[in-house]
């Protein structure tokens, strides 16, 4: 009944909705088979977007012409950039969103772009011919044929839900599990594994006393993720901090011994960084509080997301102690938190394109590499959808180094390192995360979209004219120099030593507390030359003034490491020839394939005498 | 050609020969050596030539040296190349590379100059394979030689110092990651503390370089005195057995002569030496020259007297000359079994033992004197010494990150920039620990705090 596709995209999530999105836009013909079409967009845990390292991955999708930002601004209820007592580099920011009109804005998105149909279904096998995806089966029986399949199936695979004792099949609270499939990518010869996570209760914010919490309201500045015009609601709103304390943590104990948790009834391994309240409680015996964060989950809605407060105890359990935290006293609960356990594919088994290895044309994209979080997911897809389309067009693959963008760090971590536990990206992650910042996102990224034709040309042209502005600027305060009867005062004023002579304004500026604003009090021409300039340009020059010897420390150190990096390894080449590896590493190199010599020494068991006998043979 | 760091080592085996060449190959070769050596301006010589000169740290002169010049990609591995025709010491070549070090060369891995020469295109294919073996079985030996090297306390201690620098980096790392958790930040004055008590335990295994080289080399002790005291004799009755040339032709020994003894489990390398005399044969005279050197780089000197060559007075001029050295020194008096009780007795005054080196009459208290005098009671097992030149070079990197660490919180400037130095500091160290990744620092952020919303 379906007429050829050249893409498939199983799944409607963040992945799925910015693979489909990219595919179509650079001309491919995309299919998107979604469980339910009214859960397109879905944000199935927190109703946020961005935060450290997430932020900027957020920046970059936007970058790339992407829509999560775009879509995140729209339905922004609350704006915060968070690090700013820190260097720019840990500028991050986060919105709280409208979790309803999020999920609506990505479905007109969708329905928008011309090049996307929309079925829903569920996909129950993916059909190969000579080590080829060419199409999908699914649950009604019908077979799509395509050129290239994406799957992004997020938590559905075997999902399994878990609230105390009670366990039951689903991919989200009130959605079914997707069953099937795992067992037929199994029976091609993938390998999958088990992994865990969890969210917390929703409640009724009618129910709730907030005058006894704390108010936390966004940035006054408002700031977005897009670098495009996005028109963004004006108003915000708040959201509220409270404890828990030893009466919540004593009643939750009494619901340990039904935990699924600590019962061993999940076999899945859940991310460290986000425990579940029991997991806090039990490693962290000595606190006697921990923070919960009281989200609204829009604009009108009364629904409350309680941040902090993950958890799979029994139902009355959460109940009981939800109302012994302060403000929540009469809290009605409108469902209870849940733990999920799903079926995930070990990414060793992709390339740096999220092609699989085993079977070309077939690409993974999100939760299902064993990531978490939106915008690791959303970034994914936007990889997934581009190198699809190019695969199937014989196009150039598109692989972000680590040293240009986090998208780049997040998937070759992943093909590279593989993950035990949900994947989830920090700055840390990042060796050169002074130059992956937020405000430079578009110069980093934008030109190579632009290259593959997701942005037009005055996308570019935005960018290249920033560059140019910012770079004129900076030559401007490293030629002129301002005295020190002009500008002692002014320094005297930001208590900041005075100057004994002439000094160049670069050097002003290098100094902490002065801005652009200060020289310009000091020096009439430089008012003229930022009068016509924006706030982001004047930013991006005091950047690059401010930071320039660390960028530049950092420059030497990624120009140092080119070698490893450019130096490139055919996929196919084989291992079993140099007797030299040692055993660890001969298996480890045949199973991740590395493209370059740079990623084969990120392999954990690939020691750097393995690396030179490499080079000598790769030579 | 792509700038490549510039690498250093000793191309010629250790052990006996006169002559030691260090190679340094590199980008910054020639510009790095021009720094320590005194002589032509190196960078204005064209290549293929070779230049005598002194190399210096300082106003120290460390050795006489011929150097050698190859400018890329007319050299062994393509790259600009300096050799150091050196004198055969281990002290001056140890010295001269780790100059050369601070100077922004880096310790060459094994079969890194080989490797360099494959990949610059300087050998044919057909050489690949015996390259990649010779790397990969050097690499495994110099793994078993580092082994070796970290029994005892040395392991312990990097093992405490990596996790105190872990720990270290991962309160930074919370700061920039988890700003926004509900969690103690560490205060710049804890953060300092921790880094000065780092940076202490780093120092101090950098000092130990020096001791460790005498415990893993021996401790240098050069058998010095006039010609035909009877140096040899002694060397070979330490020994046991006819290592020296002994010959009663004053001036046999034209070279010095080194061996190993252990005595009591400490090892010691003695050195025997030209005798001391005006001479006018141009052979001896160097050699001479060359027994003052090795006096004065010993750790302690034997001074040979033979009272039927001299008297009192001239013995007691020779001590005086021996002791401007600076060096610690035990005159001993030779061909005993010849002295008149008479003659003994004026002596004692000025030297405290008496032997027949032919007759091995006094050799076991002699050695009982050495132990005492190199004193070496505080080098005991379970001292912690770095013995590899490698790893006090990483270990020298370290500190020079952490510094910058501790100016960075003086000055100060945030976590992130800190950061960047914390980084080196542990990828320098992760070279002699093991290389420290992300995972180990949100391993440790994720046991020892509470995160997660």
């Amino acid at each position: 009944m379906f007429n050829k596709y050249n893409i498939i995209v199983v799944g409607g999530g963040h992945a799925g909705c910015e693979a489909a999105a990219a595919a179509a836009n650079m001309g491919s013909s995309v299919i998107l088979i979604t469980m339910n079409m009214a859960t397109i967009g879905q944000m199935s845990c927190n109703p946020a977007m961005g935060g450290v390292a997430k932020g900027q991955i957020v920046r970059e999708i936007d970058a790339m012409g992407g829509y999560s930002g775009i879509i995140a601004d729209k339905t922004t209820i609350q704006f915060r950039m968070l690090n700013q007592s820190k260097g720019p580099a840990m500028w991050s920011p986060r919105t709280q969103n409208d979790r309803m009109r999020f999920a609506e804005e990505w479905r007109l998105q969708l329905e928008a772009l011309p090049n996307i149909d929309i079925w829903q279904d569920t996909v129950k096998a993916i059909q190969v011919t000579n080590g080829r995806a060419c199409g999908v089966v699914t649950s009604l029986g019908i077979s799509i044929s395509a050129d290239a399949v994406i799957l992004t199936n997020g938590t559905f695979l075997n999902g399994i839900i878990h609230v105390g004792e009670k366990r039951f099949g689903g991919g989200r609270t009130g959605e079914k599990a997707a069953t099937g499939l795992t067992e037929q990518l199994v029976s091609l010869g993938f390998e999958s594994g088990r992994m865990k996570t969890g969210t917390p209760p929703r409640v009724d914010g009618r129910s709730l006393n907030y005058s006894v919490m704390e108010e936390q309201w966004g940035d006054e500045k408002r700031g977005s993720f897009s670098f495009t015009e996005v028109s963004l609601p004006i108003e915000q709103r708040c959201c509220w901090i409270t404890y828990t304390n030893q009466q919540v943590h004593e009643k939750l104990k009494e619901g340990f011994d039904k935990s699924p948790m600590f019962s061993g009834r999940i076999q899945g391994l859940g991310p460290r960084y986000c425990p579940s309240i029991e997991d806090k409680i039990n490693r962290f015996s000595e606190r006697d509080r921990h923070q919960i964060f009281v989200e609204p989950e829009g604009w009108r809605t009364v629904e409350i997301y309680v941040n902090g407060f993950s958890t799979s105890l029994p139902e009355d359990v959460q109940q009981q102690a939800l109302q012994l935290i302060p403000g929540f006293e009469k809290a009605k609960m409108y469902r209870p938190g849940y733990a999920i356990e799903y079926d995930y594919f070990p990414p060793l088994q992709l390339d740096l394109t999220l092609e699989t290895h085993l079977v070309k044309h077939l690409f993974f994209a999100g939760q299902i590499n064993g990531t978490t979080g939106y915008e690791e997911a959303a970034s994914q897809g936007l990889v997934a959808g581009i190198n699809a389309h190019q695969r199937i067009n014989d196009g150039h693959e598109l692989i972000l180094k680590r040293s240009e963008s986090y998208i780049g760090v997040l998937i070759d971590d992943l093909v590279t390192k593989g993950t035990e536990e949900p994947y989830r990206m920090f700055t840390s992650r990042a060796e050169h995360r002074l130059l992956l910042r937020q405000d430079n996102a578009d110069v980093r990224l934008t030109p190579l979209a632009h290259k593959l034709g997701l942005v037009g040309d005055d996308r570019l042209e935005k960018v290249k004219s920033k560059v140019a502005a910012a770079t004129q600027l900076v030559d401007y305060l490293r030629k002129h120099s301002v005295s020190a009867d002009k500008m002692n005062p002014i320094l005297d004023e930001l208590g900041s030593s005075p100057i004994t002579q002439k000094t160049r304004l670069f050097n002003i500026l290098t100094r902490p507390h002065v801005h652009m604003s200060h020289l310009s009090r000091a020096d009439s021409e430089l008012v003229g030359l930022t009068a016509n300039l924006t706030d982001e340009i004047i930013e991006q020059a005091e950047i690059q003034v401010k930071y320039e010897s660390y960028f530049d420390k950092e420059m030497e150190i990624i120009e140092k490491m080119k070698r490893m990096e450019n130096q490139e390894i055919n996929p196919d080449f084989d291992y079993n020839t140099l007797v030299s590896l040692s055993k660890e590493a001969r298996e480890k190199l045949i199973r991740v394939k590395p493209r370059t010599l740079g990623q084969a020494s990120r392999i954990s068991g690939v020691s750097p005498s393995d690396i030179s006998v490499l080079m000598v043979h790769l030579n | 050609m792509a700038h490549q760091d510039t690498i250093v080592a000793l191309a010629t085996a250790t052990g006996s020969g006169a002559i030691a060449v260090i190679r340094i190959s590199g980008t910054d070769a020639i510009a790095i050596v021009n720094r320590v050596f005194k002589g032509k301006d190196l960078s204005m010589q064209p290549s293929h030539t070779i230049h005598f000169g002194t190399i210096r740290e300082g106003g120290e002169v460390l050795d006489e040296v011929l150097v050698s010049l190859f400018i890329g990609p007319n050299s062994y591995t393509g790259e600009n190349i300096v050799e150091l025709s050196t004198h055969n010491s281990r002290y001056i070549i140890e010295r001269i590379i780790q100059l050369l070090i601070k100077e922004g060369a880096r310790a060459a891995q094994p079969g890194e100059f080989t490797l360099r020469a494959f990949l610059n295109g300087k050998m044919d294919l057909s050489q690949a394979e015996a390259v990649a073996d010779l790397i990969a079985s050097n690499s495994a030996a110099s793994h078993q030689v580092a082994m070796q090297q970290m029994r005892g306390g040395f392991s312990n201690i990097l093992k405490q110092l990596r996790e105190q620098l872990i720990h270290f980096a991962s309160l930074i790392e919370l700061e920039l990651d988890f700003s926004e958790e509900d969690v103690e930040f560490a205060n710049r004055e804890q953060l300092k503390g921790l880094v000065l008590e780092i940076n202490t335990v780093v120092g101090r295994l950098i000092t130990s370089f020096e001791q460790g080289n005498v415990l893993k080399n021996g401790v240098p002790v050069v058998i010095a005195g006039k010609p035909n005291v009877g140096k040899s004799t002694l060397l070979n009755t330490l020994l046991n057995e006819e290592r020296a040339i002994v010959s009663d032709i004053a001036g046999t020994t034209r070279d010095t002569i080194e061996d190993e003894i252990n005595i009591h489990g400490v090892s010691f390398r003695f050195i025997d030496t030209a005798g001391i005399r005006d001479t006018l044969d141009i052979i001896e005279a160097k050699g001479v020259e060359r027994t003052r050197e090795k006096m004065r780089q010993a750790r302690l000197i034997i001074y040979l007297a033979d009272p039927q060559q001299d008297d009192i007075d001239e013995i007691n001029s020779q001590i005086v000359e021996v002791a401007a050295l600076g060096v610690p020194y035990v005159v001993v008096v030779n061909k005993t079994d010849l002295l008149t009780q008479a003659h003994k007795e004026a002596l004692t005054a000025i030297a405290p033992l008496f032997i027949s080196a032919k007759n091995n009459v006094g050799v076991e208290e002699l050695k009982e004197e050495l132990l005492r005098k190199v004193n070496l009671h505080n080098l005991g097992t379970d001292d912690v010494l770095v013995t590899n030149i490698r790893h006090v070079s990483a270990l020298q990197k370290t500190a020079e990150s952490l510094a910058k660490v501790l100016d960075g919180i003086d000055n100060p400037v945030t976590s992130d920039f800190l950061a960047m130095d914390i980084r080196q500091a542990l990828h320098h160290l992760g070279e002699i620990t093991g290389s420290v990744s992300t995972d180990d620092l949100l391993d440790n952020i994720f046991s020892k705090f509470c995160i997660g919303k």
